[in-house]
């Protein structure tokens, strides 16, 4: 009892093998008949959703269709009432808690960017990193070659290498946005989650953002909640439209943008 | 070696680099002038300056711990004052302890104040106060055992903001009226005086001032190379990062409340240090020290000198306190007002105090 306050107080936690997910069977995420009540409103309805490893994957859904539900039953935020979510063949989702869940593969970005305002880019991609942060050991802690080699890895892939030594609160929005997946990147997941990434976005900047997307797939996989019909065009190759809690349509763009229930739900109401 | 490890320590931080050089250079002269300078002649500086100075750089130091909190972490602290107080106790039982058969009562274990009080023997925590080893792991262990308790119980509640420093007020206000109790056994209202001896040193003898001026000269230099060694590693980066966004720090994976944890501990460890160096070179400990006031005025120091950077913390403290020291011989009504209107007089006009008006200056002229 003492022993594990005193390893609590100093951080160290009961820290085991970090799980990795089992992809063998080319699926990295399962959803299966999620069902979240919120006083009786059923914001996800016996939901069905499977990711595959290395996907692109949309969301889009109009206002109240369960997308930040779905995110938030995920990551661990949110407990459903029925239903089962496993990442791979082996990690069962509901059994863990938010940090578990992050530590396991599953980086989630909101649509809020927050960075280190007062702290260079480089030093944002550095606290991101992943690896053991007990007090004690960041305090001495140095950064190895290696460790250096994958913050600019990711600088390059984020274009921000040039701006890596200004201070993050001095960045654009979509500079911004982009060092988020940045940090992101650093904790190295399996699977992304990405909240509304254009939103109050410039053309140029929402075009990058695409071109980032679309490069982070294939190593990993990425699930993008958006609105912006035109952007979802550009990167997805299977669009998920979610309804009223539950799989609308899924398919292709065009498959998607003419289902006549699609159109129902976008236009008819 | 030694000097690129502190070449690191600076990292082409000129005013850390100024600050010390002030520090060595007091280091070197104040003595000099005081002992081989003879008195009468202009130079020579009186070991009540010494003294002055002295208490000064203990300000300085408490000064520099509540900056590690508040500038670097966000952790206000109005209560810092209440482990520099602990700090002076454990230093004052001690001297207590070392006057022996010299007291008014001539009592070779008790000291006078519990004769006083018609006590027969010494309480537990008085047992071992007179050996210096144990006195001085006091002067880090009570404060710092404090500090663990309240931060643990703070932090982990995810208590912040103007909430915290509300509390830390009530800790040091409840320390204030516990002490002022003779029950308690710290020499109550008048606390604890009459010292005779350090080690050994007479503390009456200007030479004895000298050499506890040096000592707290050195425990300055140290507190402040280890508070920037902390700033300047990925640890610093932490608490900055919690300062700034602290739900977005815990997102990435660091234990909030540990850091937190840690740098208070340590702060309130470093406060009770400048804590047990004041005492000595004052010649008493009271309950007063514990009073919420004396907290709030090491905050103005902080905000004076420019909250964190640590140095502007400690020249923020020295200048007030000169300017106290002034006011309150000059024009004693004055000087709260004085402190208020300082205040506000900070807040409005430079945020970043001192330090940041002279970087904004040079900024300008470059």
């Amino acid at each position: 009892m003492t022993a594990r306050l005193i390893d609590r107080a100093l951080g160290r936690g009961i820290r085991s093998q970090p799980l990795k997910p089992d992809v063998s069977h080319n699926i990295i995420l399962y959803l299966e008949d999620i069902t979240v009540s919120f006083d009786g409103f059923r914001a996800l309805n016996a939901l069905n959703l499977y990711i595959e490893a290395g996907e692109l994957r949309c969301i889009i859904g109009p206002n109240g269709a369960g997308k930040t539900t779905m995110m938030d039953v995920i990551t661990g935020k949110t407990r459903p009432d029925a239903g089962s979510a496993w990442f791979g063949q082996t990690i069962d989702l509901l059994a863990m808690r938010e940090p578990a869940i992050a530590e396991a593969g599953i980086g989630r970005k909101f649509q809020k960017p927050t960075v280190f305002g007062s702290h260079t880019v480089f030093e944002n991609l550095e606290l991101a990193m992943a690896g053991d942060k007990s007090p004690w050991k960041i305090l001495f802690a140095k950064l190895s070659g290696e460790q250096l080699g994958r913050i600019e890895q990711v600088l390059e892939t984020i274009g921000l290498t040039h701006e890596r030594d200004r201070d993050a609160g001095s960045l654009s929005h979509g500079q911004k946005q982009w060092l988020e997946i940045g940090m992101l990147l650093m904790q190295d997941p399996q699977l992304l989650l990405v909240d509304e990434p254009v939103a109050g976005m410039t053309p140029q900047e929402t075009e990058r953002t695409a071109e980032l997307l679309v490069s982070l797939a294939g190593q990993r996989s990425v699930v993008v909640v958006e609105h912006d019909m035109d952007f979802v065009r550009s990167i997805a190759r299977k669009v998920t439209v979610l309804h009223e809690g539950s799989v609308l349509a899924e398919g292709s763009i065009d498959q998607v943008q003419n289902d006549q229930k699609v159109v129902e739900v976008y236009l008819g109401e | 070696m030694k000097t690129s490890f502190i070449n690191r320590l600076l990292q082409s931080d000129r005013g850390s680099g100024i600050f010390l050089g002030v520090l060595l250079l007091a280091a070197i002269l104040v003595p000099l002038l005081n002992l081989a300078v003879p008195e009468g002649s202009a130079l020579h500086v009186p070991t009540y300056t010494v003294t002055l100075l002295g208490k000064y750089l203990c300000y300085a130091l408490l000064a520099i711990a509540v900056d590690l909190v508040w500038g670097y972490c966000g952790i206000l602290s109005l209560g810092h004052t209440a482990f520099f107080a602990l700090g002076g106790y454990a230093m004052g039982m001690y001297l207590m302890r070392q006057i022996g058969t010299r007291g008014v009562y001539g009592n070779p274990i008790l000291p006078d104040f519990m004769v006083f009080l018609n006590w027969k023997e010494l309480p537990w925590f008085w047992h071992g106060m007179n050996h210096f080893p144990l006195a001085m792991l006091m002067v880090v262990l009570a404060p710092g055992v404090l500090a663990f308790v309240f931060g643990w119980l703070a932090f982990r509640s995810r208590v912040t903001g103007v909430y915290l420093s509300i509390i830390t007020q009530a800790l040091t206000y409840a320390l204030m009226l516990a002490f002022f109790r003779n029950e308690m056994g710290f020499g109550g209202n008048n606390g604890l005086t009459d010292f005779k001896d350090l080690l050994g040193f007479d503390l009456q003898k200007g030479s004895t001032h000298v050499a506890l001026f040096l000592a707290t000269v050195i425990a300055l230099a140290l507190g402040f190379l280890a508070c920037r060694y902390i700033v300047n590693s990925r640890f610093g980066r932490v608490i900055e990062a919690v300062r700034d966004a602290e739900s977005r720090a815990r997102f990435i994976g660091y234990k909030v409340e540990s850091y937190k944890l840690w740098l208070w501990v340590f702060s309130a460890m470093l406060a009770g240090i400048a804590g047990a160096l004041y005492v000595p070179q004052i010649g008493i400990i009271n309950p007063g020290e514990f009073a919420p006031l004396n907290s709030i005025e090491v905050v103005v120091w902080v905000a004076v000198g420019g909250r964190g950077t640590l140095y502007g913390a400690a020249l923020g403290a020295v200048l007030v306190n000169y300017a106290k020291t002034y006011l309150t011989a000059a024009l004693p009504e004055v000087w709260l007002y004085a402190l208020g209107g300082l205040f506000v007089l900070v807040t409005l006009l430079l945020p970043q105090g001192i330090v940041g008006l002279l970087r904004k200056l040079r900024k300008q002229s470059s």
